[in-house]
């Protein structure tokens, strides 16, 4: 059930390696950083479920290349991963974006959480009747 | 001929599990004594079918018959041994022979070894255990089924995906089956007692031995496959938040707050519905695992092709068997009220916070997986929930429950003392913000979340060990009267210092892999070299080398430690690039050495045709084995806590009154 | 607990099981253009060897046209080859292509030379601008540009009769309406 059987995805996709060639790492090392910061939290489309930082589908470098070329042309990091987003749709993002759509996703748990508690008050709220209506029937 | 026996063995067992799941259980109802003696023998009769059919499957991949299938699609002459083995279940088809037989296997092992089970509770266990053996044993023989033929057999197989050869993968899924299709067990349990109408202490203790189990084989089948991606994927990530791997995480965690909710259950007669919820619930998450593997649902690199008519088919056996469950609870649940109560603050308040975490934990684990589905399904787009949302939201959840870890310990039933507990662990808290602060100024000031990390994981530490210097009196009495108070303690508790000290060895490695892993991708010639983590690597040659079945390009690293003098203390790496023949697929085979501080970890890829030399990938990864070693530590307190006595007799033992206890009843 | 909390598992449950049963008839692996009814956003491929002209978004107005993804390496292109031929023998509507991702420059040409072009306009894409401008996944995929330029319609995977007669021509005369 848990396993690792691959799938060929039109043939693009191939054993994963840490993706990230030589030949595509900027010389600027703050920019490159910003590249890889960047490729990791955008989602490789024709992938599984990596991000392009670390797959080696041809799709997912070329990506990767574009956001280098963006970065050097000088936009800034929401610029590159708003230029992505208008082509693929907020898919692309490994990271869900804080939207109407995904408000249950972002504070679904903090209200289980808070129902949590609120069940936990309510357990040792009636925990105490019990406990006081016990010491009545033994003095009564 | 083997292979139609190993058929016809799989379809009787189906009609003898039919028959043990219903039988035994109207005979439970009636008194009947005769039905209800059916249960026992029927369980071992199933289990040896099941047995014979794996046989037949086994023995026709170790042939390489392939007039089946099954061998066809999987397997290959060519492929060592090993593999041939694992290929078995390196499939759906097979792999879910290996579900049933592991499930023939518990039913089996509580009709053997549950002497001391109250009969009607043995016989309705083993009852809805072959319920559940019926439905999966159906599954197989109607939708996946292993034995079919193929006509004319053709001369060679397809082999198997060379990722899939590999002794660590061969491994992983019989020990993750082991894990949660053996929460099937408590899943049985928890209906046989709903069935019933009685969760009392006799209950609680049968229930623990068995969680135990199946939770230490679940934490090595996670942690193998953990560290298998961390070798073989070539770039040392080691959790991806996949949905497949959330499925097997998602048991993970009910069964660890399981194991502690039956604790009160047992000892203080309190958390009952709780304990079995989580009971229903740890196995209703394995079979929705089941579910979003096999059906398509969800994308994931796990997914095996899918198919919506198996997908159909498992999704009816989850609702009629969870449903079931839960219709149970609904009906039984309000009249399972306990008669323990405590103070918020104590052992028992500890426990079901710790409770509280881990269910809140694995429901956002699920949130988050499914919820691209839900999208989906109402048509809102499409939306991807990555490994950036998980750590975000449960990350947060697991820094209480580390810092209350050490606590509760400390606690004492029915009312503890947080200030007396929190005075006990003065030096441990002194050590935690040293050891803190230490890293935070030495090795990272960047990150004061690693740091924090790091002093979470000293912090239980130092705890364990404060409990056990308690528990054996040290420096309070005589060492020699301490080594003695040691030897006797009881191996349960033997069992929760190790779980907890291999959780907290555990921590400190994730958070040094993740928050200071040194990397570092170039282009070297032979000759090269390249520091990294204060290793120098010097790329020697690149060769090709044959295997079994694959070529390899080879590369040669000489390492030595940065500073250090000649080649004598020198290391040499060779990591591998494969290409398999029959599937033309390439496999990365880094090369890992590992130390006590960190992984040392280099990987060669393609030749770059304009200079000559190769791609290399070379990495520091630092405390990478105190994650496996802390897992082992885990699974091994499991294991000591199984040998306990008590847990394996199942009655209470001649108890030596301890101060501070609560009695055995 | 009062009753009807221990309820609560269960209704949970088969509201899950609703989403499941709904999501198994469902393909999770398409994803859905989010350029439909936007412009084509800038793009500029060189010509493919042999050519003079290439292909640009500036090429993309005035006409309604269909924009085709495609590849030597790809078996569904050759599958749909045929019917794009028919396309443009009989006048139907210009079809652009964008040659994606070939290992080599001549990769591409000698495709086209082997079996027929079906094209008015190529733009050579080896880094996948042309691609990634239309959102592309895998190839084939097809594109219904209108005459503003905005795409209005992405088809994925083959064009073959019967979905051009079912679905796409009547989307290509509704657009020439406008």
């Amino acid at each position: 059930m848990k396993f690792l059987a691959v799938i060929f995805a039109l043939g693009l996709l191939s054993a994963p390696v840490g993706a990230v060639e030589p030949s595509e790492i900027l010389k600027d090392p703050l920019l490159e950083k910003r590249a890889r910061s960047i490729s990791k939290g955008l989602r490789c489309v024709v992938c599984q479920n990596q991000s392009i930082d670390d797959s080696d589908a041809p799709l997912a470098r070329d990506l990767r290349v574009l956001v280098r070329d963006r970065i050097v042309a000088g936009d800034s990091d929401q610029a590159v991963i708003d230029y992505v987003v208008s082509r693929y749709g907020d898919f692309v993002l490994l990271r869900p974006p804080v939207k109407a759509v995904t408000l249950v996703l972002w504070f679904g748990p903090i209200v289980i959480a808070l129902i949590g508690v609120f069940g936990i008050i309510l357990f040792f709220r009636r925990q105490k009747k019990y406990a006081a209506q016990l010491e009545k029937e033994t003095k009564a | 001929m083997i292979v139609e026996t190993g058929h016809f063995a799989l379809i009787l067992a189906l009609f003898v599990a039919a028959l043990q799941g219903t039988l035994p259980m109207i005979g439970a109802h009636r008194r009947d004594q005769a039905l209800m003696a059916i249960a026992a023998p029927a369980a071992l009769i199933q289990l040896a079918l099941v047995i014979v059919a794996f046989a037949a499957l086994t023995y026709a991949f170790v042939t390489s018959d392939f007039s089946v299938l099954n061998v066809v699609q999987n397997s290959h002459t060519d492929k060592p041994m090993l593999y041939k083995i694992s290929g078995v279940w390196g499939n759906h088809e097979g792999s879910m022979l290996l579900w049933a037989l592991i499930l023939s296997l518990y039913g089996g092992a509580i009709a053997a070894f549950g002497k001391n089970l109250r009969p009607s509770l043995k016989v309705r266990v083993l009852g809805v255990q072959s319920l559940i053996a019926t439905g999966i044993l159906a599954f197989i023989l109607l939708t996946s089924n292993p034995f079919t033929r193929v006509v004319p057999a053709p001369i060679n197989g397809n082999s198997l995906n060379p990722l899939l050869q590999d002794p660590g993968l061969a491994f992983h899924p019989p020990l993750l089956y082991l894990g949660y299709v053996g929460l099937s067990i408590t899943f049985s349990f928890a209906v046989a007692a709903l069935i019933e109408g009685r969760v009392d202490a006799a209950w609680a203790r049968w229930v623990r031995p068995w969680t135990l189990a199946a939770w230490g084989f679940l934490t090595a089948g996670i942690s193998l496959g953990s560290w298998w991606a961390y070798y073989e994927l070539g770039w040392g990530g080691w959790w991806f938040w996949d949905p497949v791997e959330n499925a097997s995480f998602m048991p993970w965690l009910a069964a660890t707050a399981l194991l502690h909710s039956a604790i009160v259950s047992e000892k203080r007669d309190s958390l009952k519905s709780w304990t079995i919820f989580l009971a229903i619930i740890a196995f209703g998450l394995s079979l929705l695992g089941t579910f979003l593997v096999r059906s398509g649902v969800i994308t994931s690199v796990h997914a095996f092709a899918s198919d919506p008519t198996r997908g159909v088919f498992i999704l009816l056996l989850l609702v009629v068997t969870i449903g079931g469950a839960f219709a149970l609870f609904a009906w039984r649940g309000p009249s399972l009220k306990g008669s323990g109560l405590f103070q918020p603050i104590s052992r028992e308040g500890g426990l079901l916070l710790n409770n509280f975490l881990l269910t809140v934990a694995a429901a956002s684990v699920l949130l988050g997986t499914l919820y691209p589905l839900f999208i989906d399904v109402l048509e809102l787009g499409k939306v991807s929930v990555g490994a950036p949302y998980f750590e975000s939201v449960f990350i947060p959840m697991m820094i209480p429950m580390l810092m209350v870890m050490a606590i509760a310990p400390f606690l004492k039933w029915k009312r503890g003392d947080f200030l007396g507990a929190t005075a006990r662990l003065k030096i441990a808290l002194i050590i935690t913000i040293v050891g803190g602060l230490l890293t935070w100024s030495i090795i990272d000031r960047a990150s004061a979340f690693a740091a924090f990390g790091m002093a979470l994981a000293i912090w239980l530490f130092i705890a364990v060990l404060t409990e056990l210097a308690e528990r054996i009196k040290l420096f309070r009495v005589p060492l020699i009267e301490s080594g003695r108070r040691l030897l006797r303690q009881p191996r349960a508790s033997w069992g929760m210092t190790f779980a907890h000290a291999g959780l907290a060895i555990m921590v400190a490695g994730m958070t040094a892999s993740s928050a200071w892993r040194v990397e570092s991708i170039q282009v070297m010639k032979f000759g090269d070299s390249v520091t990294v983590g204060g290793y120098t690597y010097t790329l020697k040659d690149v060769r090709e080398v044959p295997g079994p079945n694959y070529i390899a390009t080879r590369g040669t690293f000489i390492v030595t430690q940065s500073g250090a003098s000649g080649e004598d203390d020198a290391l040499t790496l060779y990591p591998e690039k494969r290409t398999y023949k029959t599937r033309k697929m390439t496999t990365t085979e880094a090369a890992i050495h590992p130390t006590f501080l960190g992984d040392l970890y280099a990987v060669v890829g393609d030749k770059d045709e304009k200079s000559g030399g190769y791609v290399t990938r070379i990495y520091f990864n630092p405390l990478v084995s105190w994650m496996w070693t802390g897992a082992l530590i885990m699974v091994l307190g499991a294991g000591i806590s199984l040998s306990d006595r008590r847990h394996r007799v199942g009655a209470p033992a001649k108890s030596k009154i301890v101060p501070g206890s609560v009695p055995a009843e | 607990m009062n009753r009807f909390a221990y309820y609560t598992p269960l209704v949970l449950l088969g509201v899950l099981a609703v989403y499941f049963a709904a999501g198994l008839g469902r393909d999770s692996q398409t994803l859905q253009s989010v350029l439909i009814n936007q412009k084509v956003p800038e793009f500029s491929l060189q010509p493919i060897e042999g050519a003079t002209k290439g292909l640009s978004s500036a090429d993309l107005k005035n006409q309604v046209v269909l924009v085709n993804i495609f590849g030597s390496w790809c078996d569904s292109c050759r599958i749909e080859h045929p019917f794009l031929m028919e396309l443009k023998e009989k006048n139907i509507v210009p079809v652009y292509g964008i040659d994606w991702r070939e290992v080599n420059r001549q990769a591409g040409p000698r495709w086209l030379k082997k079996f027929g072009s079906p094209y008015t306009l190529i733009g050579d894409d080896p880094k996948s601008r042309g691609a990634i401008a239309f959102g592309v996944t895998g190839a084939p995929e097809t594109f219904f540009v209108d005459k503003q330029g905005v795409i209005r319609y992405k088809h994925m995977g083959p064009i073959t009769e019967q979905n051009w007669n079912d679905t796409l021509k009547p989307i290509l005369d509704e657009l020439r309406k406008q």
